[in-house]
């Protein structure tokens, strides 16, 4: 709906793909693993290979919780912005065909965070 | 001693009130009454008989100074002794301190914003009654702003994190929340303003932050905020009831009013309720000793006091709001999704943080039988752990953020408590993602508004939170430390953990000196 | 049903009477004593009567010096020279 208002209510989004000097962001969140209290955002070289995503920005973060190290990343499941994904690990963030401001999330069968109780 | 008195016959509360508000206004002449108040009519509210607005308490501005210099005078005595007698040391604990960081940072800039707010509407309404209800508000928001700020004053000579607040409140992270809370009621008109402010800040969040929350101050030595959160609630008292008194004469004066005004309710509760996670994450955790939790304050502020309200206004037909059904599946797992969230991005807060003792879990188990021990006492657990392994759990990337209440996205879905919830829309070729439905729901009924929304981690993408000069394509240039020295966050002092502080350190080192002679 | 009012006032010196005299005015009242205030409930209805605090306080009271001490309260207010009212009923 239109913003009720004294004259023209029109502006720029705020955080267009433009204003972040070529980089674009990307969140990830790891499904069943609370202990990381909500998804993370990257500004992210689109020409980043996507293993490189994983390796760097997602295991300093993610790499604190035990079922890090040794993830099947074939048997991951991936979602983008709610629908299903299947990235290629040596495409980069851009061939992969992801666009700014996407969410992804993952989830690791066989992980399921401490005592496999989703923590 | 005998002395003739000519008692005047004084006038009654109604005539006085009559005279010195009505009474001050009068018709323009050589203006149309539009131009003179052009604000009031655009968000689509009808008015037949301004008249008919009446303020129930009935305060006319001499009363107004009588009481409130009245006030003032109790409150600085108050002030004083404290500050006079090192009461900073008479606290509970060290801990307790955070609350008042907390408090300063969050909480007295918005009493300056809705300073602003009411004074700034106080000129738009074109009835002297509202006008004058206005001001009264207007001024009574500065003074709490002052007094907060005086009070915190004193714990700013001895304690970290408080000396930048205003900078803190205008780009910390985390500041952001309230901050933008408060925006986006001052950018809507008058009316939205004053049901926003009126009823989902001053009659649901300030009851919960300043009665069951002061009272806890109080039970933790704090004199300090104990006066000046009482203080400026006697004011809440009146503000409510202007706030309701508002929105019962909207819905008396045409039936165009009532689907505008239960949306505002229903974004302002939301609003609102998304605001008092801070609250709650105080009320359960940041107290050392605690009077009662948030889930039972809520009980009687929300629940009892909200339900009582919406039975009132059902004549109007207006209904609850939708929301509140999420609003009561979260009331055992919100004060837990934020302490969880604020251990773990301590990096970037100006207040200090810690791990539940043993005892508080097993308080916070008796109090949130359903949630504690299954959700949130395991991670609690393996953090203790790995700080006793020297290697304490930190997050230090950046959160994914809501668009409209700018909290990061921590909330689960509702009645699924291991699955964090997101939304999404898409709004002229850009995406934007939520906390919640009823965050999305805000969004969609005024996207130009809320693309705007300045999201705190990407404004750090985007170069925006650095110190002017910064030259981010310097060799060894670090993102991190650059962006907390323009947040002005000292880091190992301001931030981090509770134990191992500078604070925790001098308070206990001031308070053996204060018992001991050398 | 009738919804619940509440009138919160901060314990000090000066409410003490005024505590009493509500009590008194409001048999179906209840004193519920927190840290450094008490909130008092009643369903539907409370008042505060001026007569009744005078009496207590042996001097002139008016009703507005209540606000000096008021913390919070709940239902629609409606006040006079003589009695303050709280009330959800119509």
């Amino acid at each position: 709906m239109a913003v009720k208002a004294i004259d023209t209510y029109e502006f720029e989004p705020a955080d267009k793909a433009e204003n972040f000097h070529g980089a674009c962001v990307i969140y990830a969140g790891w499904d069943g693993h609370l202990l990381f209290s909500s998804p993370y955002a990257w500004p992210l070289p689109p020409d980043l290979p996507f293993a490189h995503f994983i390796a760097g920005p997602m295991a300093e973060i993610f790499g604190q919780h035990p079922d890090w190290a040794g993830i099947d990343w074939n048997s991951a499941v991936w979602t983008r912005n709610g629908e299903a994904f299947a990235p290629d690990m040596q495409a980069s963030i851009a061939a992969n065909g992801l666009s700014h401001k996407d969410a992804l999330r993952f989830r690791t069968p066989g992980r399921d965070g401490l005592n496999g109780a989703g923590i | 001693m005998d002395m003739p008195v000519t008692k005047k016959k004084k006038l009654g509360l109604k005539e006085r009130y009559a005279l010195m508000t009505r009474g001050l206004g009068w018709e323009p002449s050589y203006q149309p009454i539009d131009d003179i108040f052009p604000m009031d009519r655009f968000e689509g509210i009808k008015i037949h008989d301004w008249d008919a607005w009446e303020d129930p308490f009935r305060l006319t501005m001499d009363a107004y100074w009588k009481y409130q210099a009245e006030k003032e005078r109790k409150l600085y005595a108050i002030v004083d002794a404290f500050a006079q007698s090192n009461g900073h040391l008479t606290l509970s604990d060290a801990r307790y301190i955070n609350t008042v960081k907390l408090f300063v940072n969050g909480f007295a800039p918005l009493e300056y914003m809705s300073h602003r707010g009411f004074a700034h509407i106080g000129r738009q309404f074109r009835d002297v009654g509202p006008r004058v209800a206005c001001m009264m508000q207007s001024l009574d928001e500065m003074r709490h702003s002052q007094t907060q700020i005086h009070a915190i004053s004193n714990y700013n000579r001895y304690y970290s994190g408080m000396a930048e607040f205003r900078h803190h409140h205008d780009y910390l992270p985390y500041l952001q929340v309230p901050k933008s809370f408060f925006e986006d009621a001052a950018t809507g008109g008058p009316f939205e303003f004053i049901v926003a402010i009126g009823f989902a800040f001053e009659y649901v969040l300030t009851n919960l932050v300043f009665v069951p929350f002061i009272s806890g101050a109080a039970y933790n030595g704090d004199m300090g905020a104990m006066t000046f959160g009482f203080s400026a609630q006697s004011d809440e008292a009146r503000h409510m009831t202007l706030g309701l008194e508002v929105i019962k004469f909207v819905l008396e004066q045409d039936p165009v009013n009532v689907p505008i005004v239960q949306k505002w309710l229903n974004k302002w509760t939301w609003r609102g309720v998304r605001l008092l996670t801070l609250v709650a994450m105080m009320q359960d955790y940041m107290l050392p000793k605690r009077v009662m939790s948030w889930a039972e304050a809520w009980e009687i502020y929300f629940e009892e006091n909200c339900g009582a309200l919406f039975r009132d206004l059902a004549r109007y037909g207006i209904v609850m709001p939708p929301c509140v059904e999420q609003i009561r599946l979260e009331r055992d797992h919100l004060s837990h999704i934020a302490w969880c969230h604020f251990y773990q991005a301590r990096g970037t807060s100006d207040f200090h943080v810690w791990l539940p003792s043993k005892e508080d879990m097993d308080w916070l188990s008796a109090k949130y039988p359903d949630t504690f021990d299954r959700y949130y006492r395991p991670r609690y657990e393996y953090w203790a752990k790995c700080e006793a392994e020297g290697k304490p759990f930190e997050a230090t990337a950046v959160p994914m953020q809501c668009q409209v209440c700018q909290i990061p996205m921590m909330f689960t879905e509702p009645g699924d408590p291991l699955t964090l919830c997101q939304r999404h829309a898409d709004y002229k070729g850009e995406q934007y993602h939520f906390c919640s439905d009823h965050c999305r729901d805000i969004f969609e009924d005024e996207p130009e508004k809320f693309i705007q929304s300045k999201i705190a981690g990407h404004e750090v993408f985007k170069g925006n939170a650095f110190r002017p000069g910064t030259d981010p394509t310097a060799e060894g240039f670090n993102p991190a430390a650059e962006a907390l020295a323009f947040f002005r966050i000292e880091h190992g002092r301001d931030n981090g953990l509770h134990n191992g502080s500078t604070d925790e350190r001098n308070f206990a080192l001031w308070r053996g000196l204060a018992k001991a002679n050398d | 049903m009738s919804s619940t009012v509440f009138l919160a006032l901060q314990a000090n010196d000066d409410t003490r009477h005024v505590i009493d005299a509500i009590m008194a005015d409001n048999p179906a009242a209840s004193l519920d004593p927190q840290p450094a205030m008490v909130r008092i409930t009643a369903p539907g209805t409370l008042v505060v009567r001026r007569e009744t605090i005078e009496e207590l306080v042996g001097r002139d009271f008016d009703l507005q010096e209540l606000h000096v001490n008021m913390i919070s309260l709940s239902g629609r207010v409606d006040e006079t020279d003589d009695i303050f009212t709280l009330s959800w009923d119509r």
